[in-house]
């Protein structure tokens, strides 16, 4: 699904990425670790088609609405409430069924109570769970998920080791982490930044 | 139908992000009345009606790039922009959004400074109100697409008006030429050209 060949990627004078090569598979699970500004946002933003490379070769074989993406920020808009922002976004990407679906996401990570609510009155573990939402709400084939715990409670954490549990077998994932131990079995391919 | 949708769900958002927060419409409109008192007061008595019709539509274009700096900062304070840009939609669906409800607030602003216009200066016929239509449709489809652009650079506050500014003069030109000149048809068609 994602093959990259001397994948390079600089900012100006700065070289954030350098040879960095990788296959994944349909079902594959690549874990990227490094530590702070080894580029793994960088590589996750590239994968996702935000950025481009500025040498070497990467190809990405999913459409653009079949990808999911978490980032940093969790990509809502803070005047919304969070039905509003899943049902925007259940629009734009053609969610059959999107209030079953959108309502099924809020009750599962625990945001149903909480629906009405504008986003921008969220806790950063509720915004990241309701970024949660809004990325697996079309089902992607490929997950691009930059530090997914981060925020998260345990019950949170729990409720996303049970997410990528279920979609293993019949999704691909670009996983970035400072925690890889907990993510390790998944893993089937594994990228360390330096 | 898809795009339309697709378009008719962004503007609506953007409608209910202002009706929300409030930060961009109550600013045009206090702009646009106060910039016509100020006018009103610094015009001289005897001055022509089409300094004063030129002067409306420097309070219009000024008003529109008060709105125009704001349009994309939800998106940009926010980082969405990067989520909008992986929908599946059509790309072009998120400018045409952004300009149908920038339209709104134009016309929303066109509202309250039409007849303030017409209390400080005179008569406000039907081909200003046309020209001033059609003139919002060119501030908020250009204007939209020079916000965007604008919006991915630092210094935004300060490139928009320079990007903005030189072209909107055809639409200053032939707005204040339907609202003067005898022959205001051929104003308002070079307009709606």
């Amino acid at each position: 699904m994602i093959q990259a060949r001397r994948l390079e990627k600089r900012y100006g004078d700065k070289r954030v990425l350098r040879g960095v090569e990788f296959d994944l598979g349909r079902d594959g699970f690549m874990l990227v670790t490094g530590p702070n500004g080894s580029g793994k946002t960088t590589l996750l933003r590239l994968c996702a088609g935000l950025a481009a490379a500025t040498g070497g070769e990467l190809r990405v074989e999913v459409e653009r609405g079949r990808l999911g993406y978490l980032a940093h920020e969790p990509l809502v808009y803070r005047e919304l409430t969070a039905l509003e922002n899943l049902d925007l976004y259940g629009r734009l990407y053609r969610v059959p069924e999107r209030r079953e679906r959108t309502g099924m996401l809020l009750e599962r990570f625990g945001l149903w109570d909480a629906r009405h609510e504008r986003a921008g009155s969220y806790s950063r573990g509720m915004l990241q769970r309701l970024a949660l939402c809004r990325a697996l709400l079309h089902e992607p084939d490929l997950l691009v998920l930059d530090e997914p715990y981060s925020g998260l409670d345990d019950g949170g954490a729990t409720l996303l080791d049970h997410e990528l549990e279920e979609r293993r077998p019949r999704t691909a994932f670009v996983f970035a982490t400072h925690d890889p131990g907990r993510v390790e079995r998944f893993a089937s391919t594994r990228l360390s930044l330096a | 139908m898809t795009y339309l949708a697709d378009v008719g769900a962004l503007a609506r958002k953007d409608l209910l992000l202002e009706l929300r927060a409030r930060d961009t419409l109550p600013a045009m409109l206090l702009f646009v009345v106060s910039t016509l008192v100020v006018f009103h007061f610094v015009l001289p008595g005897d001055s022509s009606e089409l300094a004063a019709t030129g002067l409306l539509w420097v309070a219009i274009v000024f008003t529109a790039l008060l709105g125009l700096v704001r349009a994309f900062a939800a998106e940009r304070e926010q980082g969405v922009i990067d989520g909008l840009v992986l929908a599946p939609s059509d790309r072009s669906a998120i400018w045409l959004g952004k300009a149908l409800s920038m339209l709104v607030f134009l016309a929303l602003a066109e509202i309250v400074a039409l007849p303030a216009f017409g209390l400080f200066f005179g008569d406000v016929d039907g081909a200003l109100v046309a020209g001033v239509a059609l003139g919002d449709l060119g501030i908020a489809a250009v204007g939209t697409l020079l916000a965007a652009m604008a919006a991915a650079s630092r210094a935004r506050e300060l490139l928009l008006p320079l990007l903005f500014l030189p072209l909107a003069i055809p639409i200053v030109i032939g707005g204040v030429g339907a609202s003067v000149t005898d022959d205001s048809g051929r104003y308002v068609a070079f307009l709606a050209l």
